[in-house]
């Protein structure tokens, strides 16, 4: 048994296994420092096959984030295990790096420097040299729809939809097989998101990229997504495609059936939600 | 071994990014630079009259080699100074920018991030340190007669060495503490020229202060730099030997607590744009 599983792991692009992730803050109460614990992923186990996309919902706290973050290497987990493409992601971290890049909701980038620079340098520390990306980054702008004559601009002067465009192309730039996209469309006018959208799906065509979609936008969730799964509190409730999860609550609309799972609307942010989110 | 080689020069294709990376923000952030460097000569200015002003108050002393001392000594200063800047803020800059999770998430070795930081701070700081000497020295109309500034330049080098490793000790402060790591980088700063014989020699100084004056690189620099420019020397293996003793024991230090401090920042969630 052990040896079909050994066979059998690098075929998944992502394998999690009972992972758990807390973190603690010391609050000051009645002038004493008092340390408390709380649980971002609580024992969230699922697989992703190469080449698939899979949406994550979730509110704000749900998780979503701290489940990217461990996944990028930026987190080190408190239980279980996670595996990108058979690499233990704590363990082999260099080598998971190499297979993973992101897009997050913040652009992220030097603002003062151009969006050619920004993507020059990144792509130095993925081992591109400048000959590789001296035609290369062009071509990816191009590709992203990124004016030709913008390129030189200040990333403080593009518009949101424009820096995530760049956002996108730094991504892409460093060929990933496994893309982890965090609510890479929040704050975007309607048509930059369905341009980026879009985009999501060209990676999907032609790159053959296995995508990790974090999103609360239960409509872009449902276009882009194989199976949608459904995060609260830091538990993967469900990880179905969507018109199984439906079938499942016995709901008309994703919405429904997030409602049914979680036992309150997506809209619906308790205060401990806001709290949840501070904490992570 | 094929492997390894290509392992090797991406990592060192990496170092050049973050080089790169820094050309592009001085480009950008030129005038700033300027406004800076005015400040830095100003500043020096103030502390290099001293010597005329001891004697204008009725002291002796030999103007033009007490003039020639205060500036090598802040020269020194601003030298290090930059190169401690520029390590300490290596991630108090990317935590500001936003940028902390990408470079983080990247297959770059720690130590090509911070040497590329490193190589950057030496070059950016040898080309500041070299205006603010000529500019200083032409202003007090310095003459230096046998000045030995190969011999400066080349112990200033040595010497980038163990500031580098020292500095790296310092740059995982801003990732522990995202609020006062960069602050407690420059107090580091702060006590190691204390102790150094910026603007006097460490024979002033209370004997356990002398004694830690022996474990701080920057006594080594200065000593070796003032006899080669006041007297001529040339390079003292009595300077160069402690400068690659701390170099060789700093730099691997260094980057062990900063592989140490980086652990806690994962385990913690501080390795992100909010700190």
């Amino acid at each position: 048994m052990s040896e079909v599983i050994e066979l059998s792991r690098p075929m998944l692009a992502v394998e999690v296994v009972d992972l758990r992730k807390e973190f603690v803050r010391r609050d000051k109460k009645a002038g004493r420092f008092v340390r408390r614990r709380r649980a971002a992923i609580d024992g969230v186990s699922f697989v992703i096959q190469r080449g698939e996309c899979v949406a994550i919902l979730g509110q704000n706290g749900s998780g979503k984030s701290t489940l990217v973050r461990l996944l990028s290497t930026l987190l080190l987990h408190d239980g279980g295990s996670a595996h990108v493409f058979g690499h233990d992601v704590f363990a082999e971290s260099r080598a998971v790096q190499k297979l993973v890049n992101r897009v997050s909701v913040e652009a992220s980038f030097f603002k003062k420097m151009s969006a050619g620079e920004n993507l020059h340098y990144a792509a130095r520390f993925y081992g591109m040299s400048p000959r590789a990306t001296r035609e290369r980054i062009p071509e990816i702008l191009g590709k992203v729809g990124f004016p030709a004559d913008r390129r030189t601009e200040p990333m403080e002067n593009l518009s949101r939809g424009m820096q995530q465009k760049v956002a996108l192309a730094r991504a892409l730039l460093t060929s990933p097989v496994l893309l982890l996209l965090d609510e890479p469309t929040t704050g975007l006018d309607p048509r930059s998101k369905l341009e980026v959208q879009e985009f999501i799906r060209h990676v999907r065509r032609e790159h053959d990229a296995t995508i990790l979609l974090c999103t609360h936008d239960l409509a872009e969730a449902e276009a882009l997504a194989d199976r949608i799964g459904i995060l609260d509190r830091g538990e993967l409730l469900a990880l179905e495609p969507a018109d199984e999860l439906k079938r499942r609550y016995g709901a008309a609309t994703l919405e429904e059936a997030f409602f049914s799972a979680t036992g309150r609307t997506f809209e619906d942010e308790a205060v401990e939600d806001d709290d949840r989110e501070v904490f992570a | 071994m094929r492997e390894m080689a290509v392992s090797m020069r991406h990592q060192l294709v990496g170092l050049g990014g973050v080089v790169e990376r820094n050309v592009y923000l001085t480009r950008r952030y030129i005038w700033w630079d300027v406004a800076f460097m005015v400040w830095t000569i100003a500043n020096t200015l103030t502390i290099v009259f001293i010597a005329k002003g001891i004697e204008a108050t009725g002291g002796s002393i030999d103007v033009e080699r007490a003039t020639a001392t205060l500036l090598i000594g802040a020269v020194v200063w601003a030298y290090l100074g930059i190169i401690f800047e520029f390590l300490t803020e290596t991630v108090a800059w990317e935590r500001w920018e936003g940028t902390i999770e990408y470079t983080f998430m990247a297959p770059l070795s720690r130590a090509m991030h911070l040497g590329g930081s490193g190589v950057f701070a030496v070059l950016y700081g040898l080309v500041r340190a070299a205006i603010l000497f000529v500019v200083v020295a032409l202003f007090f109309s310095l003459s230096l007669p046998g000045a030995n500034f190969a011999a400066a330049l080349v112990l200033l080098v040595i010497a980038s060495v163990s500031f580098f490793g020292i500095g790296v000790m310092t740059a995982v402060l801003p990732l522990i503490s995202p609020e006062k790591g960069a602050q407690l980088g420059f107090v580091g700063q702060g006590m190691l020229l204390v102790v150094s014989g910026v603007y006097y020699p460490v024979s002033v100084l209370p004997n356990w202060m002398e004694w830690l004056s022996t474990i701080s690189p920057a006594t080594y620099a200065l000593r070796g730099i003032r006899a080669s420019i006041l007297d001529g020397a040339g390079l003292a293996w009595a300077d160069v030997w402690p400068l690659l003793v701390i170099g060789v024991f700093s730099i691997p230090l260094g980057l062990l607590i900063f592989s140490i401090g980086e652990r806690y920042a994962k385990k913690h969630g501080k390795l992100k744009r909010s700190g």
